[in-house]
């Protein structure tokens, strides 16, 4: 199929089939997945600024479908979303700031690629060691499916590493809030606001969503239950994919008929995966999460090799 | 597997199906109607172009799966019966 707009000729089949795998991750974890859809819409020719702003108009679509199975499941903290899409905003903007005044260095490709490396096995070596421990302490958690009625989800979802939430909820810079579906009686909104501007950083500065620091960020720093923080991460997703859809669209990186396609096969994906996380609980969902950023890593370093940047 | 189990996955399959109908079904009507005038507006106008780029993404999120509830509301008490 020929797609008039980036000029490049692939087979629907495969544009589904990515945007179907894509869907079911983000669903699921509540990711973009632009780590795994880039690199699969580079491999068959779209031009690399296509790639970038294409991804994220049909992570737009996919998070949207997403998410309202996640606001229909309960799992989504619209008080703690709304508030953190300031701090994403700054965050966006501060990210592709930085990459506009590193666009000077001859080896902005490496120093983007690093950067990643470093954040990924952060997250991933941080992941396992806390899921292990935590299943060693408290067993894999119970699914929502198997929670009692009005059993609150921050007392079905255990993690070893819980303290350094309540010392972030413990940070007394006023003015303070509840988030009562999360299941926190008193944080800072500046530590909310902080959370949101690393995500926004980091999806800015990174590309896609961003979702695979926001979302152990929401777990480990704001003590938020994880499948609140998968459900809470994808609203996250979509108001900045929506942004920068919008500002590559302007400077014409986006082929919004492909993004069409994939999100056929991510809308199928993403409402298979959501409607899983209700039959897993929150360590098992951590858990499979982890390799995860190892792929991303693997993507990465492959592209720094091949001598093209991975995003 | 136990009967409310059963119950629960088949609605669920049957929503999928008439979802995954309604999005394929759309892109067929946006690459037959609008294909040509999205080009356009990628030329001439990278403002609208951007706009609709939005909405037509939107749209397939929220629309179809809007459209997807509504006739899945229809179908259900049908299945029901059965």
């Amino acid at each position: 199929m020929n797609f008039l707009i980036s000029g490049a000729h692939i087979s629907p089949a495969y544009l589904i089939a990515v945007g179907f795998v894509v869907g079911l991750l983000g669903g699921f974890f509540g990711v973009g997945g632009s780590f795994l859809a880039g690199p699969a819409l580079y491999a068959v020719g779209v031009p690399m600024n296509f790639v970038v702003g294409t991804d994220l108009a049909h992570i737009v679509g996919k998070s949207i479908v997403a998410a309202r199975k996640h606001r229909a499941l309960g799992n989504i903290d619209m008080k703690l979303g709304l508030i953190m899409v300031v701090g994403t905003i700054v965050g966006v903007e501060a990210g592709a700031q930085l990459i506009q005044w590193l666009k000077h260095s001859a080896h902005i490709d490496v120093a983007v690629g690093i950067t990643f490396i470093v954040v990924l096995l952060g997250i991933s070596s941080f992941m396992t060691w806390e899921t292990i421990k935590t299943i060693r302490m408290h067993g894999h958690g119970k699914s929502p499916s198997k929670s009692r009625a009005g059993e609150h989800p921050s007392q079905t979802d255990p993690s070893a590493t819980a303290h350094i939430a309540r010392r972030i909820h413990g940070i007394k810079i006023p003015p303070y809030i509840s988030l009562p579906v999360s299941g926190i009686d008193r944080v800072s909104i500046w530590a909310i606001l902080l959370v949101a501007f690393i995500g926004g950083f980091f999806s800015g500065f990174l590309g896609g969503g961003a979702g695979y620091i926001r979302m152990p960020c929401l777990i480990y720093l704001l003590g938020i239950p994880t499948h609140i923080a998968v459900g809470t991460d994808l609203f996250e997703i979509i108001i900045s994919a929506s942004y920068g859809t919008i500002t590559h669209a302007l400077k014409g990186n986006v082929d919004i008929l492909i993004a069409l396609v994939m999100h056929t096969g991510a809308a199928i994906g993403a409402q298979i995966g959501a409607t899983l996380t209700q039959f897993f609980g929150g360590p098992r969902i951590r858990m499979a999460f982890i390799p995860l950023p190892i792929i991303g890593i693997i993507i990465i370093i492959h592209g720094l090799l091949m001598g093209h940047p991975a995003k | 597997m136990n009967r409310e189990a059963k119950g629960s996955l088949k609605s669920f399959l049957v929503e999928l199906v008439v979802y995954a109908a309604l999005v394929v079904g759309y892109f067929f009507l946006v690459q037959h109607f609008l294909a040509d005038w999205i080009a356009r507006l990628f030329q001439g106008d990278r403002r609208i172009y951007a706009v609709a780029a939005l909405a037509l993404i939107v749209c397939q999120g929220i629309a179809l799966e809007m459209l997807t509830a509504a006739l899945f509301s229809l179908i259900k008490p049908r299945m029901d019966d059965k």
